[in-house]
């Protein structure tokens, strides 16, 4: 199911991308549902409903979500101090102001397009995407979007083996998540969170808010942005969750269009 | 085939599958190929690797085709014994085993038993997910998710309530003298309760963070709009007093009531009969007590309840004791007068006989010898060599 529902993704909207980790294939799931999928009859139809939202460059009007006066309002331009400034984060800095670094908003407006894109079309493809975020002021509204959208959050004490050890520490036959977005790449320790490492590990796509002391270097979808204001994080939830929703809506028309001409 | 001739040694063929006369037929057409490698492997290696495998899991289809099985296994039972199939219990069923398979079998379960799967095979958890891997609950990927669930619906109440705290004082209505819940006679749930409660296993730590929350959730003033929840997670205590068995109060044909009432110490049974309006007589197994026990501390260990409730005067005492020495049965009847006063006594008095210890049963008996040692607890002599 995973790998067919991001290989197709990968190919079209990698692009003159350049990521430090190259993903070819997402078979790390334990499921037999995986090979259900491929063993499921491809109709024309089917394959139409899949294939063609990836020729669009923005297929679900995501651009008309949010604009650079929004988020100069929620505050996601502010970084942390000068001091606290991590040296692969500079190239996302617009300068720094009274020792405070100001995040360039052009970037992360293209980012943040780029990032919500590939979320819409995970959740389109009925992809499990996972939300995850350590910081505690923060942990109830991500759990809640989560819930509203249908998808699933993880906001207490990464276990160690949850992602590389699956089996073991759930139940045989597991599915693991398609997509993983960092509302914070922090733990509450100011370190890298262990899931992105084992996001890496397993293959699974990551979409991170990098703040200027994160590490964006083995995330797949680095967002440069402020994630320690109230406004800031309310409004990603919002974006994601109305992302999701409006993939989701949209396969569930396609999919009665297709019952609809399939009928007749 | 090769193999099949010689037993135990197991020819892997490298490349061109099973029969070595084909392999030949085929191998002159080709470009030579790596030739044949004979492994020998033992039959030690065939042996499944049974701890690995963990608890047997039993599939749903298999559970219920042996429930059917059960069922129609009980209509058949019930036509074999002569009865109703449709009103054939588990006790029927039970006794209708027992009589055709009679086991001399001290074991009780190692005898034939036929009873409803449900209660033979060991419980496995349902899967979590549906039919395309996604898991049901928004927080299964936590690992714990009931538990956390719990954390997440409890914050999501404290929110609520500074809302609602809020608003009232928008209002201008609030007030912090609000209805508060009683929590005087009950306590929290154990760690053990909360995991039975959420059918999953959580640490200490988390048990503490749980009930720190809980904490905090009473400590706000509106916690009354909530009550029902935190009930749920509080255990009310029992009062100790109201556990004692009080006898009835029988009556004679004369008209005189009396009760009756037993008691134990060492391997001491007493059983005592205590007739109001009398003059303070007390017969032991026909005996007058001054015969019975000569000694002073026995007599007084006969009184002290009586005594203790200030009815010395007012019952006659008729008892049967036997078994061990005198003490032992000094004690025994005196339990055995204190429990059958308790049909005469009122609430208060019967709380205050508890907190005397009139109504405990003295859990003291001889303890066993070891094996290396002269009695219980006395050593042989030590020797340094």
């Amino acid at each position: 199911m995973a790998a067919g529902v991001l290989s197709g993704v990968r190919q079209v909207l990698r692009g003159p991308r350049l990521v430090s980790a190259v993903f070819s294939c997402h078979g790390q799931t334990l499921s037999s549902a995986s090979a259900a999928v491929k063993s499921a009859p491809d109709t024309a139809a089917t394959e139409k409903i899949l294939n063609f939202p990836l020729t669009q460059p923005d297929y679900f009007h995501l651009s008309e979500l949010f604009t650079m006066k929004d988020l100069f309002e929620a505050r996601v331009h502010l970084g942390h101090k000068k001091g606290c400034r991590h040296s692969l984060m500079e190239p996302y800095l617009f300068g720094s102001r009274l020792d405070i670094d100001i995040i360039d908003l052009e970037q992360t407006a293209e980012h943040l397009q780029r990032a919500l894109n590939f979320t819409a079309h995970v959740a389109y493809r009925g992809g499990i995407i996972l939300f995850v975020s350590r910081r505690r002021q923060f942990g109830q509204l991500i759990e809640t979007t989560a819930r509203e959208c249908g998808e699933y959050a993880h906001t207490r004490y990464w276990k160690g083996g949850l992602l590389t050890n699956a089996p073991v520490q759930y139940s045989p036959g597991v599915r693991l998540p398609d997509l993983i977005v960092f509302f914070s790449t922090l733990n509450n320790v100011f370190q890298q969170h262990v899931g992105i490492r084992d996001a890496a590990k397993m293959n699974i796509p990551t979409v991170g808010i990098v703040d200027s002391n994160c590490n964006p270097s083995l995330i797949a979808y680095p967002v440069p942005g402020n994630d320690d204001t109230p406004v800031a994080m309310e409004m990603y939830c919002r974006l994601f969750k109305m992302t999701i929703n409006r993939a989701k809506d949209k396969r569930r028309q396609m999919e009665l269009l297709k019952g609809i001409s399939a009928s007749v | 085939m090769a193999a099949s001739s010689c037993r135990g040694v197991r020819s892997i063929l490298w490349k061109y599958g099973s029969c070595g006369k084909n392999f030949c037929v085929s191998r002159s057409k080709t470009v030579p190929q790596l030739p044949v490698r004979h492994i020998c492997v033992s039959s030690a290696l065939w042996k499944k690797n049974l701890a690995a495998a963990g608890p047997q899991k039993f599939t749903l289809e298999f559970i219920n085709k042996q429930v059917e099985e059960f069922e129609i296994g009980k209509r058949h039972l019930a036509n074999m014994m002569g009865e109703d199939p449709e009103t054939f219990t588990q006790e029927d069923i039970d006794r209708s085993i027992a009589y055709l398979f009679p086991s001399g079998l001290f074991e009780k379960r190692a005898r034939p038993v036929m009873k409803h799967p449900e209660e033979i095979f060991p419980k496995q958890t349902a899967v979590q997910w549906d039919a395309e891997g996604r898991p049901f609950h928004f927080l299964f990927y936590t690992g714990q998710q009931s538990y956390y669930s719990l954390l997440h619906d409890v914050y999501e109440k404290i929110l609520a309530m500074e809302r609602h705290q809020d608003n009232m004082r928008n209002k201008g209505l609030f007030t912090s003298e609000t209805k508060q819940i009683l929590l005087t006679g009950s306590r929290w749930l154990l760690k053990e309760e909360i995991e039975e409660y959420l059918v999953e296993n959580i640490s200490d730590h988390d048990y503490m963070r749980m009930i720190q929350l809980m904490e905090k959730l009473l400590s706000m003033p509106y916690c009354s709009l909530e009550e029902e929840f935190i009930l749920k997670f509080r255990k009310q205590l029992e009062v100790q007093s109201s556990k004692h068995e009080i006898p009835a109060l029988q009556y004679d044909p004369q008209g005189v009531t009396f009760s009756v009432a037993d008691g134990r110490r060492k391997t001491a049974k007493a059983s005592i009969t205590l007739r109001d309006s009398g003059s303070g007589n007390i017969t032991i197994n026909g005996r007058n007590y001054l015969h019975y026990f000569p000694l002073l501390q026995d007599r007084e260990q006969l009184m002290f309840p009586l005594h203790f409730v200030g009815m010395l005067g007012r019952f006659d005492v008729e008892g049967s004791v036997e078994g061990s020495g005198h003490s032992a049965q000094a004690g025994a009847l005196r339990l055995a007068i204190s429990r059958a006063l308790l049909s005469f006594v009122s609430e208060g008095e019967v709380e205050k006989m508890r907190q005397a210890g009139l109504l405990t049963a003295d859990p003291r008996i001889k303890e066993r010898k070891k094996p290396g040692q002269e009695g219980a607890r006395k050593k042989f002599t030590w020797k340094k060599r």
